[in-house]
């Protein structure tokens, strides 16, 4: 129990699905333009997630047109419209900061087997 | 002066989204009602005021001048006497309940509290002075004050000249922040940005004097 739960409980959103680092998701971005709102997708691995509460973060990384991209998000944000877990990931920590030294087939993350 | 005031306790910051999305850092004041015990007036006192006071005190822990002062104003006892300064007290009457609404979402208001103790603290945190440099030869000084003043004339330091020493537990004032909710309800308000002082330390909160 957070001292400002009062507030804090009527943001958070539990319509996520889980997903750790390593996992590969699709995020549903709502992108407002003038007046027009169409929803942008981004799909790439989750290298961390911060925070706890109403400030929870977590970043995703992906290669577009060979340049890494990396994107933050709060987790709790009304922006997002979806997030879809695709692939879950087979890794041994929290933070995978590691991929970005990495290119090519050294940057990808083991899917997890059952 | 202020039109109108409240007290509340400091709970803690967190955030919210805006209409447009965007994150508010606000801070959460918990405004338990008023009551008020002793309006000061013009007539009598010299200047106008309400002296109210907040949640439940045991009649044990009260001393027999502060019972008293209680029993005269026929006032439940209160964890403290605070003074609210505001100009027009002619429709304050002794016994009232101030609560959270007396402000409204998107207005202006200054909010007063004693700031945390930092202890004994240098020139650098005290006064933000730069220091001094890290290599070049600079041997234990690197947070030293450097001179504080001339040579055989004035052969003495200047009254006031700022120095390490105490710092904090003193009354500071945040002006012009923005009421981004007033919930009498949940005894809440929402202020955006930060507010001097610990969690749990007293706040007085009146609508801005430079808005």
């Amino acid at each position: 129990m957070h001292s400002t739960d009062l507030v804090d409980q009527a943001q958070l959103r539990n319509d996520h699905p889980e997903f750790s680092p390593g996992d590969t998701v699709k995020v549903h971005v709502r992108v407002v333009e003038g007046n027009r709102e169409r929803t942008q997708l981004f799909e790439g691995y989750v290298i961390a997630r911060r925070g706890s509460g109403i400030r929870e973060s977590f970043t995703v990384r992906k290669l577009s047109f060979g340049v890494g991209v990396e994107r933050t998000f709060p987790l709790h944000a009304p922006t997002l419209a979806k997030i879809e877990r695709v692939a879950v990931g087979d890794v041994r920590r929290s933070k995978l900061y590691y991929l970005r030294d990495r290119v090519g087939k050294a940057a990808r993350v083991k899917e997890k087997r059952y | 002066m202020a039109n109108k005031a409240i007290v509340a306790t400091k709970v803690g910051m967190t955030q919210l989204w805006d209409d447009e999305n965007r994150v508010v850092p606000v801070t959460m004041l918990q405004v338990e009602p008023c009551r008020v015990v002793q309006v000061k007036t013009d007539e009598r006192d010299g200047y106008t005021a309400v002296q109210v006071t907040f949640g439940q005190r045991e009649a044990s822990k009260l001393s027999k001048p502060e019972a008293g002062h209680f029993e005269a104003a026929g006032v439940e006892p209160g964890q403290r006497l605070v003074e609210l300064r505001i100009d027009d007290v002619s429709e304050i009457e002794i016994g009232q309940e101030l609560a959270a609404d007396v402000l409204e979402a998107g207005e202006k208001v200054d909010v007063t509290a004693v700031s945390k103790g930092k202890g004994f603290a240098g020139v650098m945190k005290r006064h933000n002075f730069s220091g001094q440099k890290a290599s070049h030869g600079a041997h234990r000084v690197h947070r030293a004050p450097g001179a504080i003043g001339a040579c055989a004339t004035p052969s003495r330091v200047f009254k006031g000249t700022r120095m390490a020493g105490r710092m904090g537990a003193e009354k500071v004032t945040t002006l012009n922040l923005t009421v981004v909710e007033a919930d009498p309800e949940r005894e809440l308000l929402l202020v955006r940005g930060s507010v001097p002082g610990p969690k749990g330390g007293v706040v007085v909160i009146r609508d801005a004097v430079r808005g």
